[in-house]
This record gives structure tokens, C-alpha cells and sequence, in this order.
């Protein structure tokens, strides 16, 4: 008892995103997570079972795995997807691994507008890996800058990092990337950090990627303060299967003939491969796969389809509304529920303001690029179908008051 | 035409400059399953002791080293689709790769079927 | 054979089942057993079990000329039927919260549910990473407290929180050894490993750029130290141990080990995963350890959830503390918290060696780890291993007469016992053992690791197992035993019992069908 006061004093510490407006994304994001989901995970079979090395055994974690795999790759418009990675970050950096594995090549061109985490997370691993990494600042435009990053693209380059919609929130144009980087023998990698969108965009793998990598959080995980999450993993071209990392679930049948379900092409793994491994992964984020699993089940094609448009109503009379504040514009040409807004000040200081005033307003760029001066006074905010109107309109009287 | 084998379970069958290269039966048979094979490409040149394949059961994957060296000529294509070959035919269909042979003294030191079979009797 | 959809009924698809042995049901199900289809066989893509508003047509969008063209293909199923697919899936599975769980190597300890509890309330669940730090002060605090724990249990000077997993710990202690090396202007080309590591060490190791060697293993299962000193050299950056090591026994020279190793101008990684055998009773810091994981998903008691997620934070010497990742959280002089970023990365943080993940780390195994933690207190903790160890010797000295235990005479073991399958009739193995055992209601043991013990069973009991608990378990491995060595061919066709028979692991390597496809699914 004494245990639970405790923890629950430092939970009221914090300002939980239910009780405020809330416009944050940047990467993780806030959605409405149906009761069953919270409900099933917790069944003890789930919750307490282990890796399911013994399949006789676990197939109920084996089918819900190879029924996520399933989803994954629609939703990315892939042909093969993983049993997940630890998150988007981290996927990242596997599929340029997996990028360079597949062309033997060592250069990495990275979209400027790859959130800045990620690109730091491969950055670190290049360190070691001697991979060279070709960087840039990101563009401060109404669309992102395809033709600078296709220009970088060259006869050395094994991958080529593009996010889709972008940190800024806007949405590249991947069939020219991808077309440019095939035509150097590049392999392309789109990131995706907000599934939802891909109820309402075109899947990146039906736009030419080659690996398809992302943050599966908004789906049924919740923000938790950054993990645990869950990480996305897929490819177009399935003759390459066996360069990727982390634990895949496949279909056989038992000696009596019925279906069932293993984990297979373990010999790429670590416990197998040992140092020729394509990945050191181990344990990865089942419970996450299987939260993320039954929130698609619950939406199905008509359910993702509808809260992708309810999301991207709601971010259109946001921008309209916020770019009515004096001294306010909206960067973005296009966007799906993420978008720029300058203010002409460090949107730091303007985001401690707003969270003073009770508003979780958004993340200011030069907390994410704080070597860049140009971005320090964009705002980037983020709206979900857990925003109300009534939210919208007290973030845009909120920033009238605290700006300038 | 002549058939060699190596330590490593491999079978090397000589005709005139070109070599042929498998794992034998014993080797097979140690594997289990056999459920994929990655073969060489074809004009690689592989120097002797060089990895030159891949041969992976269920829980295992092992390397297949060239006991010569040599240019690839072809990889067996039919193991893609039935790497099962490797167990139902070790030493015919489940052939791995085909070499031009660089150095006909590195024969030398091979053994011949009564040798090998000596040795796996050995083991 | 040809049936290999039979797993479950679906609309307009009778089902002649042959199964239920003597007994067969037109539906494949046995009373409280029920077979269930994909989604992908009963869901639709009208089907929505969320109550949102339909989608208008006629909407503004920003999209451009990137909007969806084509089908998702994505089913969806009603509400109570999602509860009841994935309740029948859940069925199919062992838990710890059905039985015993003796998996070696991976600590399957009971997860208390107030952990659930407490990981759910709202300011641990519903708060972003990215929220300004005056708002997150309690979250911040989570991190705190639980670091100040850690640290205080290993004997350490510092810890990094971000890493997802072990393996992820692993690799953020290595490249933190690489990384003060580098500074030092010391590159080092080598890491040893024992033998009988896990696999995650020599793939981590080669993953951050090093060669592996093995370090030989002495008679009674421990480091041949003379063999490593003979090794250690310029060339040496690390040594990767695990203590207890995963053939269940203590590394009684890690002292010399770490002294030897230091002398030589290396590093010494201890990999955590067997911590609880120790946990309140022997501080790693003491033994001259520079980095350690620490499963927070074993020790901690975080729920394995089927694979995941994990958590590894790593503790480090204080040589390596200046270069541990982004982002950290550090106390200022008013007794607030803050994160530790690039934003605000100052001189003193300036060698760290980058960042290993887009946020924190785990935050939902922080909350469920420390509520463990101060639930039990450190006499707690202490008791907690004691017990794990005190099972193990009673599992050991209770087997070993009928199964061969290679280090049994070496003295009692830590938290796990090691077996081996020597004796077994011809044609019957550990894994036949296993599959028996499943029969009998437990899950198996680990199998065939450490890779230095023939046909090795390594079962490690935890402390959660009552001693009744422990002895069904043993009935049953001595029947077993005794069925494998007299050739007992039913054995080789377990489980009988289980939801499966044993499944072709060749087809599915084979021909590999990983993602469902109507071509090849009903």
C-alpha cells in the first residue's frame, strides 16, 4: 500500500496529455486506444508467456505474430514484415544495415528531414560500423527538398533515409526518390513514424521503397513516455528475407497435418549465427505487436480508412484556425495530422509558456535541432482524433496571448 | 574423372579442368534438414580456404570453404527450390557449385573414398 | 495431409474433422479447446469494431496527389468478436501465470500485478517524451530513483536507461568500452568470450566492429584464467563474462579476472542476465566489472509479454560513465530534474558516445521495476535470491542421480541447474525430454545452451516455486529421465497433449509463407 502512494504521488507529478490540450507528436502519438486491447494484453497467456520457442505450446502468441506480420505488410504495401524491432529508431538503423548487407556498399544518404533522433541512432552506429553517413539540415520549405536529396544520391550509395510524412510534416514525393535511387543501385528506405497516416496516404512500398521501416506506438501501445514502443519491419522483395534482422513467425504443419505456426529462418539470428548474425537483436516488443494487432483488428480497412480522415479533418482546421494568430503561418504545403508553424520567436520558450497556461502546444524545432539556427522558431504540432474543437481554440488563444 | 574429399566433408569431383564441388553424405546427414543453400556467384574467384557457400538446416548454418581454389563457373540453381537435394542426393543432384580448377597440385593433398571413409570411421 | 487448413471453423466452410481422437467433433474443437481461424478468414473489410464517424467524402485534404489509391486489405472483426479471438489464441499458450516455467538463462519469475497497476496509472501511461520538463517531474523521478537503485545494487558509478533490451544493453556497454578506448587514443581489435556465452555476446561484440575470440573453459565448468592471461595483450579491448555464468556456476577469480584484464590495459563486460543469483549479495563493482546489463524483463520481474518488450539498462565503471548515450536525467542544484540531450549536452557530457534510441528508454518497465524494487525493499531482494539459489541445489541434488549434472560435483550451483542427456537410449534426445515434459503440464527447460554440455538442460527454477511446485516438477523429470533412457518410443511423438504435435520446422524454413495471401491462406 505504502508502494502504491508513493508511485502514484510521482505519477501526479506529471501532467498527463488527457488532462491538457494536447498537440504533441514528433514521433510518438496520442490516440484513442479501445478498452478491449488493454484488456486482452493483460491475459495472463499473453502477458506472461515467453518467447515462443516452444510452438506446440505458443501458438497463440505465434498466430497473433504471423497475423501482425500480416497487417504490417498491407499497411506498408510490403511482402514481408517482422515480429518487430524494439522501435522506429532502432529499425532504422537495421534496415541501413540491412541496406548495406544487400548492395556491399558503405554510403548512406540521409533525408535532412528524417527526425532527428533516428538519424542520430544510425549516425551512432555508423560510428562503429564505419558506415559513412551523408547528412543534411533540413529544408525550411513548403514541401520537402526531394531534388537536394536526390542530388546526393551517388554510385557508392547503399541506402538512401527518407520520412514519410517528414519531421516537419510534409509529404515527400517517394516514387521520384526511389527511381533516382534504383537508378545509382541504391537501396530506398522509407521511416514512417505515424501508421495512421498510411490509412490516408499511398503505402510506401506501392511507391517504390525497398525497406519499409517505422514507429508502430500509435497503434494501441500509448505514449508511456517513450517506451516501451514498437518497431516496424518490412520489405518489398522477398527473395531478400534472409537479410533481415530480428525473429520471423511462418506457416507449417504439425505431424497430424493441422496448420501451425513456428518462428522460422532463425539461422540469421544470434543464437544460431552467433557474430555472422544480421542482427544482435533478441528479445524485441511482442506485447507491443500484440497491442498493435488487435487495435488494427478492432479498425479493420474501414476503421483505419475513417480515423486517418478523422485525424487529417481535424489537422486542416487546426492550421486554418492557428494561422489566423497574429504574427503566425503554416510552413506546410501538404501534411497529413502533423504540421510547421512559424512564430517568428524561439518556439522553445513559447512551448514552456503554453505549458504554463495548461496547453501542451507542440515540440519547437530547436529542441530538435538545436544546432540549427534557422528552425528555432518553428512550432511543430500535431493533431489526433483525441483533439476537440474546443482544444484547437484554446491552443490558438493560448499562443495569441503568449507570443510577442 | 576422379572423386576427392576433405576434412570438412566435402567431395570434389575432377573432370579434365573443371571441378565439382558437394557435401557428402556423412556431412548431410549431420545437418538434418537441409532448408536453404547460398551458392557462389558465378565468376567469383575463390582462393582455397575461402568461404564459398552457405548450407543452413533448421538450427544450424554452416560454411562451405573452397578445398581449391579456382573461378566459379555456375552455382547449382535447383538448390534454390529444392535445397532438400543436399539430403536426398548428396552426392549427385545436391551438388553445390563448379569450378575451373587454378592449381591441379592442390589436389594433392586430398583423400581419396577409401581414405575419407576411413576417416568418418574415425569420428 | 493435405489439410493443412483445419484449424478452425469459418463461415460456409464445414469442417469434417478427423481430430479429437476417439471422440471427433464436426467442429475440430474439444469443449473449452477451441480451435480459431486468422482474421484474414473471418474478418471483412466492412467490419469495424470501433464506433467512429463514417468518413466524408467531401472533405478539404492536404494531401495532394499522395492520398491512398488501392484496398488496404485489411480485416476488420466486431468488438466481441476481437475479445473472443484473441481470448481463444490465448489459450493456446503456457504462461508463468499457468505453471511452472523453469527456461534457464531467462529468469520466468511471477510479475506482480500491482506492477500492472502502477505502469497504468495516468501520469506514467498518458505522457509524452517530448512534453516540457516541468511537466514530467514524477516521470523524470521514476528514472531517477530506479537508477539510484540500480547503481547501489551492482556497486556502480553510473547507469544508462535508454537500452531497450539485454542486447541493446550489451551493445551500449561495448561501444561505451570502445568509446573511452578511442579516447585514450587505444584502438583494440578483440573481444574475448567464453565459450559458453550467450549468443547475443559474440554478435554484439562483431555488431560494434570487433573480432571474437573464445576463452576456453577449465574442467569444472569455470574461466581457465591461466588461458586468458596467456591471451590478454594490446590487442585485448574487452572480455565478456558472465557471472554466474551460464553453466550455473559462480566465477569464483572474476576479482583476478578483472585485475588481469585491467593490467592489460582492457575493459571487462559482465553480461546480467544472471543477476538474480547474486542480487543483494555480491555488488559487480566490487569484482572490478567496468559495464553490466540488466534485464529489468528477469531480475525485475517486467513481464516477458510473449518476446518483449525487454529492458536493459547498463551500469558503468567510473571510467566509462563520462561516455555513456543520450539522453540521461540529471538532478540540478534546485532539486528539480532534467534530461540530458543534444539540446543541452554541456562540456561535462561532451564524450558521450551518441544515442541509442529516439526517447528515454522503456519508461513501462521503469515504473513496473522500481515497484518491484520497493515492494520487496533490499532485504527483500536478498531473500529473493537466496531462494532462487536454494531452489536450483534442490532441483540438482534431486536429479542428478538420474540425470547426468557434468558440474554436479563441483560444488551446489547458483540459481541454475545444468544437465546433460548422457545415458539416454539411442535416438532419444533432450529435446524428446522437452516435448515429454509439455506433456506433463511444465514448460521445457532450456535446451542444447550452453552450447559446452552435451544435450544441455538448464532449468532454473526462481525463486517462485514452492517447494511443493518443485517437487511435482521433479516426479515428473525423473519419470522422464527413466522414459528416455529405457527408449520409451511414445516420447519421441510427444506432446501428446498440447494444442500442436510437434510442427515441421524444415517446411517452414523451406517454403516460407510469412505473410497470410488469399492465394495460399483458406
Amino acid at each position: 500500500m505504502a508502494v502504491e502512494k508513493h508511485m502514484r504521488q510521482l505519477s501526479k507529478k506529471n501532467l498527463a496529455a488527457a488532462d491538457a490540450p494536447f498537440f504533441i507528436g514528433a514521433g510518438a502519438y496520442r490516440h484513442h486506444v479501445p478498452a478491449s486491447v488493454d484488456h486482452l494484453i493483460q491475459r495472463g497467456e499473453f502477458l506472461t508467456a515467453y518467447t515462443p520457442y516452444q510452438p506446440e505450446i505458443a501458438q497463440g502468441t505465434l498466430q497473433m505474430l504471423f497475423e501482425f506480420q500480416s497487417q504490417v505488410a498491407r499497411l506498408y504495401g510490403c511482402a514481408v514484415a517482422n515480429a518487430s524491432m524494439y522501435d522506429g529508431s532502432t529499425a532504422c538503423w537495421e534496415a541501413v544495415a540491412m541496406a548495406g548487407r544487400v548492395t556491399r556498399k558503405k554510403r548512406v544518404v540521409l533525408s535532412g528531414a528524417l527526425h532527428p533522433h533516428y538519424a542520430q541512432v544510425v549516425r551512432t552506429m555508423a560510428k562503429f560500423t564505419e558506415d559513412e553517413i551523408a547528412g543534411a539540415d533540413p529544408s525550411l520549405t513548403a514541401l520537402p527538398d526531394d531534388d537536394g536529396l536526390i542530388a546526393r544520391i551517388d554510385d557508392n550509395t547503399a541506402s538512401v533515409v527518407v520520412q514519410y510524412p517528414d519531421i516537419l510534416g510534409r509529404i515527400p514525393d517517394l516514387q521520384r526518390i526511389a527511381d533516382a535511387a534504383h537508378e545509382k543501385g541504391a537501396k530506398l528506405i522509407v521511416v514512417n513514424t505515424e501508421p495512421v497516416a498510411l490509412g490516408a496516404l499511398e503505402a510506401p512500398g506501392n511507391l517504390g521503397a525497398d525497406i519499409v521501416v517505422g514507429e508502430g506506438q500509435a497503434l494501441g501501445v500509448g505514449l508511456q513516455f517513450g517506451g516501451p514502443y514498437l518497431g516496424l519491419f518490412a520489405i518489398t522483395d522477398p527473395k531478400l528475407v534472409r537479410q533481415m534482422p530480428g525473429r520471423l513467425c511462418g506457416e507449417t504443419v504439425d505431424a497430424d497435418g493441422k496448420r501451425g505456426f513456428v518462428l522460422t529462418l532463425s539461422t540469421r539470428e544470434q543464437h544460431i549465427r552467433r557474430e555472422k548474425a544480421t542482427s544482435n537483436i533478441c528479445t524485441n516488443s511482442g506485447l507491443c505487436a500484440l497491442a498493435f494487432s488487435i487495435h488494427m483488428t478492432l479498425l479493420g480497412a474501414k476503421g483505419i480508412t475513417a480515423l486517418a480522415a478523422e485525424n487529417h479533418r481535424l489537422a486542416c482546421i487546426a492550421a486554418e484556425r492557428l494561422a489566423r494568430v497574429p504574427g503566425v503561418s503554416v510552413l506546410n504545403e501538404n501534411f497529413f495530422n502533423e504540421f510547421t508553424l512559424m512564430l517568428g520567436t524561439d518556439a522553445r520558450q513559447i512551448v514552456r509558456d503554453l505549458a504554463d497556461r495548461g496547453v501542451l502546444g507542440g515540440v519547437g524545432l530547436g529542441k530538435l535541432f538545436p544546432d540549427v539556427d534557422g528552425l528555432k522558431s518553428g512550432l511543430l504540432v500535431t493533431v489526433t482524433e483525441t483533439a476537440s474543437l474546443e482544444d484547437i481554440e484554446s491552443l490558438a488563444s493560448a499562443l495569441e496571448e503568449v507570443l510577442p | 574423372m576422379a572423386r576427392y574429399f576433405t576434412e570438412e566433408h566435402e567431395w570434389i569431383e575432377v573432370d579434365g579442368e573443371t571441378a565439382t564441388i558437394g557435401i557428402t553424405d556423412y556431412a548431410q546427414e549431420q545437418l538434418g534438414d537441409v532448408v536453404f543453400v547460398e551458392v557462389p556467384q558465378t565468376g567469383a574467384d575463390l582462393a582455397k580456404g575461402a568461404e564459398a557457400a552457405v548450407v543452413e538446416s533448421v538450427k544450424a548454418a554452416s560454411d562451405v570453404y573452397a578445398p581449391i581454389s579456382g573461378t566459379v563457373l555456375e552455382g547449382n540453381a535447383a538448390l534454390e527450390a529444392d535445397p532438400e537435394l543436399v539430403n536426398t542426393s548428396p552426392d549427385d543432384e545436391g551438388w553445390f557449385f563448379k569450378l575451373t580448377i587454378g592449381d591441379h597440385d592442390e589436389l594433392e593433398g586430398l583423400m581419396n573414398a577409401k581414405a575419407y571413409k576411413a576417416f568418418c570411421d574415425s569420428l | 495431409m493435405n489439410q493443412i487448413n483445419q484449424s478452425g471453423w469459418k463461415p460456409g466452410t464445414p469442417v469434417a474433422a478427423q481430430d479429437g481422437g476417439d471422440h471427433p467433433t464436426v467442429t475440430g474443437n474439444k469443449a473449452l479447446m477451441l480451435e480459431e481461424a486468422l482474421i484474414f478468414e473471418i474478418g471483412g473489410a466492412d467490419t469495424c469494431g470501433v464506433d467512429l464517424a463514417e468518413t466524408q467524402t467531401d472533405l478539404p485534404s492536404r494531401m495532394g496527389k499522395f492520398a491512398r489509391k488501392d484496398e488496404i486489405g485489411l480485416p476488420g472483426l466486431s468488438e466481441p468478436e476481437t475479445v473472443r479471438h484473441y481470448t481463444r489464441l490465448s489459450r493456446q499458450n503456457y504462461g508463468i501465470d499457468l505453471g511452472f516455467f523453469p527456461l534457464g538463462s531467462c529468469t520466468m519469475k511471477h510479475n506482480p500485478r500491482l506492477n500492472e497497476k502502477v505502469a497504468r496509472m495516468p501520469g506514467f501511461l498518458d505522457v509524452h517524451p517530448m512534453q516540457p520538463a516541468n511537466t514530467v517531474q514524477g516521470a523524470l523521478g521514476v528514472i531517477d530513483e530506479l537508477s539510484h537503485w540500480l547503481i547501489t545494487l551492482t556497486g556502480m558509478n553510473a547507469v544508462a536507461m535508454s537500452p531497450k533490451a539485454g542486447a541493446h544493453g550489451e551493445l551500449c556497454g561495448i561501444l561505451c568500452i570502445r568509446a573511452a578506448l578511442e579516447a585514450r587514443g587505444d584502438a583494440r581489435k578483440v573481444v574475448l568470450v567464453p565459450e559458453s556465452a550467450h549468443g547475443t555476446n559474440p554478435a554484439t561484440a562483431a555488431f560494434a566492429g570487433y573480432e571474437t575470440e573464445d576463452i576456453p573453459a577449465n574442467a569444472d565448468g569455470r574461466v581457465d584464467l591461466d588461458a586468458l592471461k596467456a591471451r590478454l595483450g594490446p590487442d585485448v579491448a574487452a572480455v565478456m563474462i558472465t557471472n554466474p555464468n551460464t553453466c550455473g556456476l559462480f566465477e569464483r577469480d572474476m576479482k583476478a579476472i578483472s585485475d588481469a584484464v585491467h593490467e592489460a590495459g582492457g575493459l571487462v563486460y559482465c553480461d546480467g542476465a544472471n543477476f538474480n543469483a547474486i542480487m543483494g549479495r555480491v555488488r559487480p563493482g566490487d569484482l572490478g566489472v567496468d559495464a553490466m546489463h540488466i534485464n529489468l524483463h528477469k531480475t525485475f520481474s517486467t513481464p516477458h509479454g510473449g518476446g518483449g518488450p525487454g529492458s536493459g539498462p547498463v551500469v558503468l565503471s567510473e571510467a566509462l560513465a563520462p561516455f555513456a548515450p543520450l539522453p540521461f536525467v540529471e538532478k540540478k542544484s534546485d532539486g528539480s530534474l532534467r534530461i540530458v540531450e543534444e539540446e543541452n549536452m554541456e562540456d561535462q557530457h561532451a564524450s558521450a558516445f551518441g544515442r541509442m534510441t529516439a526517447f528515454h528508454g522503456q519508461m513501462g518497465m521503469f515504473t513496473r521495476a522500481l515497484t518491484y524494487i520497493l515492494s520487496h525493499g533490499s532485504d527483500g531482494l536478498r531473500q529473493a535470491s537466496g531462494d532462487a539459489v536454494l531452489n536450483a541445489n534442490y532441483v540438482l541434488r534431486q536429479l542428478e542421480d538420474v540425470l547426468h549434472a557434468p558440474y554436479g560435483a563441483s560444488g551446489p550451483c547458483m540459481h541454475e541447474a545444468l544437465f546433460g542427456d548422457e545415458g539416454f537410449a539411442d535416438g532419444f534426445s533432450t529435446l524428446d525430454l522437452a516435448k515429454g515434459l509439455i506433456d506433463e503440464g511444465f514448460h521445457p527447460m532450456t535446451m542444447y545452451f550452453p552450447l559446452v554440455v552435451h544435450g544441455a538442460m538448464l532449468v532454473e527454477p526462481t525463486e517462485t516455486e514452492s517447494k511443493d511446485a518443485l517437487d511435482q516438477f521433479i516426479m515428473a523429470m525423473r519419470s522422464l529421465a527413466q522414459r528416455a533412457k529405457d527408449g520409451d518410443e511414445a516420447l519421441l511423438t510427444a506432446p501428446h497433449h498440447a494444442p500442436r504435435a510437434r510442427l515441421d520446422e524444415a517446411q517452414a524454413a523451406r517454403k516460407p509463407r510469412l505473410a497470410w495471401s488469399e492465394a495460399n491462406g483458406g
